[in-house]
């Protein structure tokens, strides 16, 4: 029996495993995917530091570090099913048979919201993580001309990672309004979150005015004023003034019918236009891939500002059923860097129930997440510091209760 | 589609192994470690299933085993996800097909 089984080899699962060898535990990490890495594979971008955060080699060096360790590392494998046994320990139930394991740790990390507009079933419509994976990962093309549909942080990180690849991004442009696509079809909202990315600002303009942006009636004007053809972001238009009204192709896409819309997302009458594509990214975001904490019997709680549906857990990883730990996206939406280094908190939270001495640096490895938090330059979710809050909150009402 | 093979920070691709595996009685050139989605995306084939009920075509979508709509059947075993899923040498790969539904037809008599 292992003593610790790890899901998901992303940063978080990959750190945890090291962490958790280091002090002497059997450790198995199993993932679905071909390779290790998880999300952390595709990312691809410049730091302010003008270095390249590199994906493939950050999962590399975690890999190379993962073999200096007893660890088991099983790629290939899917788990369907979580028990608790009797005797305390855990039985997870995978397409390779059974495994067991004295501790759990989930790090499944995050996986796409969508945003349905006719005709999204077509092949050639993928997810914008899809995108990324295909080019960064697989190195294969995913079309000539593409669109993406959604205009997020989420969205202009990997439209930068295509152009990188030389693959053709004709336009950014936002979903058409419906019940679902919410927030993402308001052109008031987007230019919100557009101009809090920070360094992934789309314009020098919107990287001035990010903080006259904060006043409402300043994005008004702006988006009053806005060009009608988009503003360029290396060749590629971001135009939030158009929205996607229908994916169109005969078995597979051939084009995508637009818009124009207003300030609040509602489509002008007789403005559609066709732009030939053959493929389309949609970006809606990432969400919390939480379900086999579900399985497990793990309570939830519903924090948006981390989100969507998060497992219960302290700030040392662990949840509220005895010996079962998360790490990573799985608690809320943030970079690799934070989920790898949730990860080292997750690892030597279950060592310390073994070798008590090791609670001084699992507490440096909780103030080590924390600093990073404040200084990421990447934010996916705007309020992410409330959320973590609001968890640690709940959980200490839990631990009371 | 084409592949990546330089990449301005990336590595080069490197060498790897050409195999052959048929997707729907055509034979199909992939490299080895990749998965069936890329080898076909390679291929310009977009299509790997016919949706159960409407027949309607589908491709990959999350690439990550996620969304299931790349589902496939290698070597006789159904439902297996193209996205993550190494293509092997002399592999048969079928695309998803929409299956009989006699309840609809009752109920289109019915109406």
């Amino acid at each position: 029996m292992n003593d610790v089984l790890i899901i998901g080899a992303g940063p978080a699962g990959l750190a945890a495993a090291i962490n958790c060898a280091r002090y002497g535990l059997a450790t198995t990490v199993v993932d679905e995917f071909i390779q290790p890495g998880g999300r952390l594979l595709g990312q691809l971008h410049q730091e302010p530091s003008g270095d390249w955060w590199n994906g493939i080699e950050e999962t590399k060096k975690l890999v190379d570090e993962t073999k200096k360790w007893p660890i088991t590392l099983r790629c290939g494998v899917s788990v369907y099913d979580i028990e608790k046994h009797a005797a305390g320990h855990w039985t997870v139930f995978t397409n390779e048979g059974r495994m067991e394991a004295t501790y759990l740790l989930i790090a499944t990390g995050a996986a796409e919201y969508t945003i349905p507009i006719p005709g999204w079933t077509l092949p050639g419509v993928m997810s914008i993580g899809a995108a990324q994976v295909m080019t960064n990962v697989h190195r294969v093309e995913v079309g000539k001309k593409g669109i993406i549909i959604g205009a997020n942080i989420l969205a202009f990180a990997i439209l930068n990672e295509l152009q990188l690849a030389g693959i053709a991004i004709d336009r950014v442009v936002l979903p058409m309004k419906s019940p679902i696509s919410k927030k993402e079809s308001n052109p008031l909202d987007v230019i919100t979150t557009i101009t809090k990315a920070g360094h992934l600002a789309p314009s020098p303009l919107l990287r001035a005015g990010s903080k006259l942006m904060k006043i409402n009636r300043f994005k008004e004007i702006a988006m009053q004023y806005y060009p009608n053809n988009g503003l360029k972001m290396n060749g590629t238009a971001l135009q939030l003034r158009r929205a996607a009204i229908e994916i169109v192709g005969d078995g597979q896409v051939e084009a995508v019918k637009l818009a124009k819309i207003d300030a609040s997302g509602n489509i002008i009458a007789h403005t559609e236009e066709i732009v030939e594509v053959d493929f389309v990214c949609v970006a809606g975001g990432l969400y919390p891939l939480a379900e086999l904490a579900a399985v497990a019997g793990c309570p939830f709680v519903y924090l948006p500002e981390l989100g969507g549906h998060v497992p219960i857990h302290a700030k040392s990883m662990e949840t509220p059923l005895e010996r079962l730990y998360v790490a990573g996206n799985i608690t809320g939406i943030e970079s690799g860097k934070i989920a790898m280094a949730q990860g080292k908190v997750a690892g030597l939270a279950i060592a310390s129930k073994q070798t008590s001495s090791v609670k001084k640096e699992l507490h440096e490895a909780i103030a080590h997440v924390e600093e990073l938090r404040k200084t990421s330059t990447i934010q996916f979710m705007d309020h992410i510091h409330i959320g973590r809050e609001q968890m640690d909150g709940i959980w200490h009402r839990e631990r009371t209760s | 589609m084409g592949r990546i093979m330089n990449h301005p920070v990336l590595r080069p691709l490197s060498q790897r192994k050409k195999i052959y595996f048929s997707f729907n009685h055509t034979k199909i050139e992939a490299y080895e470690n990749e998965t069936i989605a890329a080898a076909l995306l390679a291929s310009d084939i977009r299509v790997l299933r016919y949706h159960e009920e409407n027949g309607a075509p589908r491709g990959f979508f999350c690439n990550i085993g996620h969304c299931m709509e790349c589902r496939v059947t290698v070597n006789g075993c159904a439902n297996q996800r193209a996205c993550i899923t190494p293509v092997t040498d002399n592999m048969d790969v079928q695309s998803g097909q929409q299956l009989p539904n006699p309840i609809r037809k009752l109920v289109k008599a019915y109406e």
